[in-house]
Parts: C-alpha cells; sequence; structure tokens
C-alpha cells in the first residue's frame, strides 16, 4: 500500500528499513524481500559502477544480499542507518573483487571486461529517490576537482588512495585529506546527521 | 603513524582506500578516539548516499535467485562479527583498463562511456582493436612517469591529456564533446614550438572519448584540437578549439 505523500514533504523513500532489518534476523522472509526491493537498486548499481561487468555485478550484489540475510542480528543500529550499514558492505565487496580481478593478470578476462563496459543509460530515474539524487549530483559539483576525482575514484572504482594519488600525480597526504574534507563538505551540503 | 596522521584518515577508511596495515592501525585508533569514531559515522552515511547517483533497477530473476537461496542459508546469531581478517592487496598494480577507465571516469562522474569500441560491440576484431588500443593507452597512463593536464574545451566539455616521457607517447581523454557538424571531423595537434603536427582523429561519434595520440612526443610542448573536414588535414585549416601545454 502506497504512504500518503504530505504537499511540501518529500515521502518517505523506504520502509522502516531499521524494523524490517530486526525481522530478517529473525528469518522473517517477508521482511527481506522489502529490504530487497528498498535496498537492491543502490547495491547494485554501486557495484555495477566498480566492476562494470553486469554478470559479475549480478553475483557479488547476491552476496550482499545473503550477507545482510546472514548477519542481520548483528547490525547496530547505533552505529549508523541500515542503508549506510548495506551500502558499506556492498562497496566492501565490491572493492575487494576488483581489487582480486586486477590482482589475477588474465588478458582474457581484462579484455571480457573490456568489452562489457555497462551502458550507463541504463541507470534508472526512480521518481522518488531523483530529488534526493539530483542534490547529490549538485553537491558533488560544489567540491574542488581533486576533491571530486579523489572521492568519485575512490567511491565509484574503487582505487585505494595510492591508486588516486599515483592516477592524479598528486602527494598521497594530498589524497587523504581530499578524501577526507571532501566527504565532510559533501556531508554538509547533504545535511547528513548520525 | 602519528595521531595527528591518523585522524586524517576517516574519509579514506570510509571509501574502503586505505592500504591493508594502515586499516588495521586505524582501527585501531578508531577504538580510542571519539571525534574519528563520530565521524567515520557520518562520512559513511555520505558516501552512501553517493549510491544513489548510479542506482539502477535490478533485473527480476536476480530477486527470485536470492529469495530461493535464503530458504536455504543460515542465518548467523547475533553477537560480535567476526574479526574477518580481509584479503586486501596493497600496492597491486592496477589494471590497465581499469587504469585507463579511472582517468575517464575522473573527468565526468560516473556515467562515462568511454570506449570506442561500444558501438562496434557486434564484431570481434573491433574488440581487438579496442584492446590493442587500450593496452597502449593504459601504457601511456599506467608508465612511471605519466604526468596529467585537464582543460576546458568549448561547450562545457573537458579534455585531459596524459604525457608520458620515457614512452613519448600522448593520450588524449574528453569528456561531453558534442558530436561535430556532419562531414566534419576532430583532429589532434602537437605543438612543435607552434608548429601544428598531426596526433591524429578522434572518433566524434562519443562525446566521452580515449584516444592515443598518433606519433611520438618529442620535443612538443603542448597539443591542441581543431575540426577539419573528414579524413583530416595535413595542417590545421581552422582556429583551434583548444590548446593545452602539456604537464611538466
Ligand atoms: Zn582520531
Amino acid at each position: 500500500m502506497k504512504e500518503p505523500v504530505f504537499a511540501g514533504r518529500p515521502a518517505p523513500a523506504q520502509p522502516d528499513l531499521q524494523e524490517l532489518i530486526g525481522l530478517v534476523a529473525r528469518g522473517d522472509h517477508e521482511a527481506f524481500s522489502r529490504v530487497y526491493d528498498a535496498v537492491c537498486g543502490p547495491v547494485l548499481g554501486l557495484v555495477r559502477a566498480v566492476l562494470r561487468d553486469p554478470a559479475q555485478s549480478e553475483e557479488v550484489t547476491q552476496e550482499v544480499l545473503m550477507e545482510v540475510w546472514r548477519t542481520a542480528a548483528r547490525y547496530q543500529p547505533s552505529r549508523g542507518s541500515a542503508m549506510t550499514w548495506i551500502l558499506t558492505l556492498a562497496h566492501r565487496r565490491a572493492v575487494d573483487r576488483v581489487r582480486s580481478a586486477q590482482a589475477a593478470s588474465d588478458r582474457e578476462q581484462r579484455a571480457a571486461l573490456l568489452d562489457r563496459t555497462p551502458e550507463y543509460d541504463e541507470v534508472t530515474e526512480q521518481v522518488e529517490a531523483s530529488l534526493e539524487r539530483e542534490q547529490v549530483r549538485r553537491c558533488l559539483g560544489g567540491l574542488t576537482e581533486l576533491q571530486r576525482q579523489s572521492v568519485t575514484l575512490a567511491y565509484y572504482r574503487g582505487l585505494a588512495y595510492s591508486e588516486v594519488a599515483e592516477l592524479l600525480a598528486v602527494p598521497l597526504g594530498t589524497v587523504k585529506t581530499r578524501l577526507r574534507d571532501g566527504l565532510i563538505r559533501l556531508r554538509d551540503c547533504l545535511g547528513v546527521t548520525v | 603513524m602519528t595521531t595527528a596522521d591518523l585522524h586524517t584518515l576517516t574519509g579514506a577508511y570510509v571509501l574502503h582506500a586505505l592500504g591493508p596495515e594502515e586499516r588495521v592501525e586505524f582501527e585501531h585508533h578508531l577504538m580510542e578516539c571519539p571525534s574519528c569514531d563520530q565521524e567515520v559515522r557520518e562520512l559513511a552515511a555520505t558516501a552512501g548516499k553517493l549510491s544513489l547517483v548510479v542506482a539502477m533497477v535490478p533485473p527480476p530473476e536476480l530477486k527470485q535467485q536470492v529469495m530461493r537461496r535464503i530458504s536455504t542459508e543460515r542465518q548467523e546469531p547475533p553477537g560480535p562479527g567476526r574479526a574477518r581478517l580481509e584479503r586486501r592487496s596493497g600496492g597491486r598494480a592496477l589494471s590497465r583498463f581499469v587504469l585507463a577507465a579511472c582517468v575517464a571516469a575522473a573527468m565526468g562522474l560516473g556515467g562515462v562511456s568511454l570506449w570506442q569500441h561500444q558501438e562496434a560491440n557486434d564484431a570481434r576484431q573491433a574488440a581487438q582493436r579496442a584492446e590493442r588500443q587500450s593496452a597502449e593507452l593504459a601504457a601511456v597512463l599506467s608508465a612511471p612517469d605519466a604526468k596529467l593536464a585537464a582543460g576546458g574545451l568549448p561547450g562545457g566539455a573537458k579534455g585531459t591529456v596524459v604525457v608520458s616521457t620515457s614512452l613519448n607517447k600522448a593520450a588524449f581523454f574528453t569528456s561531453g564533446m558534442p558530436e561535430p557538424a556532419a562531414g566534419k571531423v576532430y583532429q589532434l595537434w602537437f605543438n612543435d614550438n607552434g608548429t601544428m603536427r598531426s596526433a591524429g582523429l578522434m572518433n566524434p561519434a562519443t562525446p566521452n572519448n580515449a584516444v592515443l595520440m598518433k606519433g611520438p612526443v618529442d620535443a612538443a610542448s603542448g597539443m591542441g584540437v581543431t575540426v577539419e573536414p573528414a579524413g583530416g588535414s595535413s595542417e590545421p585549416t581552422s582556429a583551434p578549439l583548444a590548446v593545452m601545454n602539456f604537464p611538466t
């Protein structure tokens, strides 16, 4: 059933995830199905941004969701929202995967990756998320070039800060601080509180 | 690492961008530094918002598979998570492809489709060509002395040039380039002390592009982009859209 929408205020984008995770922890399949619906779009998009390969991205997305199922009882609301918890898991796994893929110096695999660069026009415009999404874009636009490059290379491409430094030809310490002050500026622009 | 240094790692930590040793060191620090702990929570929530920009509609069968799997998967009891030792590998060389993709991604947020071969995904030959070109591109990008300079192009487009002196090669990336008028192409030039030397054509059909500049850098101090008749010219026939100095 749809939540009523109040004029002048965005409707809640998701069911109360935290509550749902509590139910999932007790083995509730229906609650898990709703968690899936709420998180799978951003999780898959994030994993795919990092990995690029559609098949691998779906595989890792499945792993993330299975981890949510398995470890729901360990989620600690005091540490952050359920969405943040799940997206952190997703980023972590995507980064691990992309780094191990790089380690395997398999030409074939690389060629395959190259051949399957995702079509970004597959990215959706989910109506309820679009306002927030626009805000994120706007706030990213408010970063300095180096902040934005550092943050996006680390987040969307899964690069270690040493790799970011090498790529942008700036000192390691500079990247560390740009990652921090870039995220701090984003936090303030988005009004994130925990 | 000093405590003052550790305080600056919150951003790299939440972005999973630290090497394994630093990560462990920082996690120890987190246990005794409430201000970093608070900052990490806030920045993790902030980083999560970045995923909204790239959210996708998952294929329906993915949900079916996941729902099927949970019915046979055991759940772990509450309690402290296993101290999972992450298999993280610091200092590995970047995959060439990833490296090349990164530069392009760095120029425009997220949705960058960068390789010319995308339009030719019907042909194995095209894939091989792309691979060969990307290997050359990647060699430039991953050269230890590769340097990068970025600049604006007309219409809000961006160009980035990467030069490796040791390889005597340069690569040029664009994002947001409009398609040139019918019958026209973009041509790249090395700037040899005021004389323009052709460095090949750029695929006009893709706004985000990565090309290896044709020919050696030699003494060139910079590069330029012009619009030329299809097939290119032996010398520029129009004022350059952009002239960039090579990074030094
Ligand atoms: Zn601290």
